[in-house]
């Protein structure tokens, strides 16, 4: 059975209480369709779950089928690098059939964050070994496609919806 | 079906074809490790995700000096097409005719859906299999076995 071999550290982007008694960690893409339909089912399962659940975001861009997963991703650590990590998570997955420099101006500028800034950090890769380590780390863990969950370090082989998702942190927490 | 075959056993050599005028032998990449990867099919949703993620992980399997080749029942057609759709960096071998036969002597093909089993095989520079896995047919392994057992040839 594969585990997350990187336990979930500060340096992560985290949301939920850090003490919950589960941790759920998503790997994934932002141009994966699979990953955006996920997006809305965690929402789901983190209000379903409250304080009981803390939410972890890794990258894993697939960067030979999905040409824009990588700045993408790199947009979003810039986001976290100015404390705006989430809100541009959550932007880029809403407007995944955007994906695109013109559309991380737009959402920079939303956030009131520097675009200028933003895109000497793309240019510059800034980001790149921060989303390469997290990808590396993933193959490392078993990530397998994406997106990938791990339930309190156990990979998840289940379906990636509400339910099979909730029933796997039910019983991962009352262990 | 015979067993997968094990660590420990000299790889059985092979020459399929590569692309419509080529064929490669496994002797061809003798020097390095190779990393063998049988798959029951293009275009399938599984194989692809599982194709699509070792094209990824392409640059930390060559850090280890290691080349990477696919093989499935599929024919070279095929596999020129899919290669291409799917921007894939490595070789995809046609194990077609007769078909199957190196799934076969690998231990490794599914005799009632004719179709190469989800396995993976770990080769070292002299042609000795070091690592070998079989998965069940709709699971994706993921390659964290593969880096591993690449890291143990060089211990």
């Amino acid at each position: 059975m594969s585990t997350l071999k990187f336990p979930v550290s500060s340096d992560d982007h985290m949301r939920g209480a850090e003490d919950a008694a589960c941790t759920l960690v998503e790997y994934g893409d932002y141009e994966c369709p699979h990953c955006r339909a996920a997006y809305p089912v965690i929402k789901q399962v983190e209000k379903h779950l409250g304080k009981r659940l803390c939410f972890v975001f890794r990258n894993f861009p697939l960067t030979q089928i999905h040409q824009n997963a990588q700045a993408a991703a790199e947009t979003a650590e810039f986001a976290a690098s100015e404390g705006k990590f989430w809100e541009m998570h959550n932007l880029l997955f809403e407007n995944q059939e955007r994906l695109g420099e013109e559309l991380y101006d737009e959402l920079a500028a939303q956030l009131g964050l520097d675009t200028a800034k933003l895109r000497a950090s793309l240019e510059e890769g800034s980001f790149t070994r921060r989303v390469r380590n997290d990808f590396t780390g993933g193959v490392r863990s078993g990530v397998n496609g994406t997106p990938t969950f791990f339930v309190n370090g156990q990979r998840h082989n289940g379906p990636a919806d509400f339910e099979h998702l909730v029933e796997a942190i039910e019983a991962a927490s009352a262990r | 079906m015979s067993a997968i075959l094990a660590p420990g056993t000299t790889a059985p050599d092979f020459q399929l074809q590569v692309t419509p005028d080529q064929k490669l032998s496994l002797s061809e990449l003798r020097g390095k490790p190779v990393v063998l990867v049988f798959y029951p099919a293009d275009w399938s949703p599984v194989c692809g995700d599982q194709l699509a993620l070792y094209n990824e992980v392409l640059p930390e399997f060559q850090k280890h000096g290691a080349e990477l080749v696919g093989i499935s029942v599929d024919g070279i057609w095929c596999h020129t097409a899919y290669a291409s759709a799917r921007n894939l960096h490595f070789p995809l071998l046609a194990d077609f005719e007769p078909k199957g036969a190196v799934a076969r002597s690998y231990g490794v093909y599914h005799n009632d859906w004719g179709i190469a089993e989800r396995a993976l095989f770990v080769i070292d520079k002299d042609g000795v299999i070091r690592w070998s896995y079989m998965s069940p047919i709709g699971v994706n392994p993921g390659a964290d076995g593969i880096i591993e057992a690449l890291e143990n040839l060089s211990k």
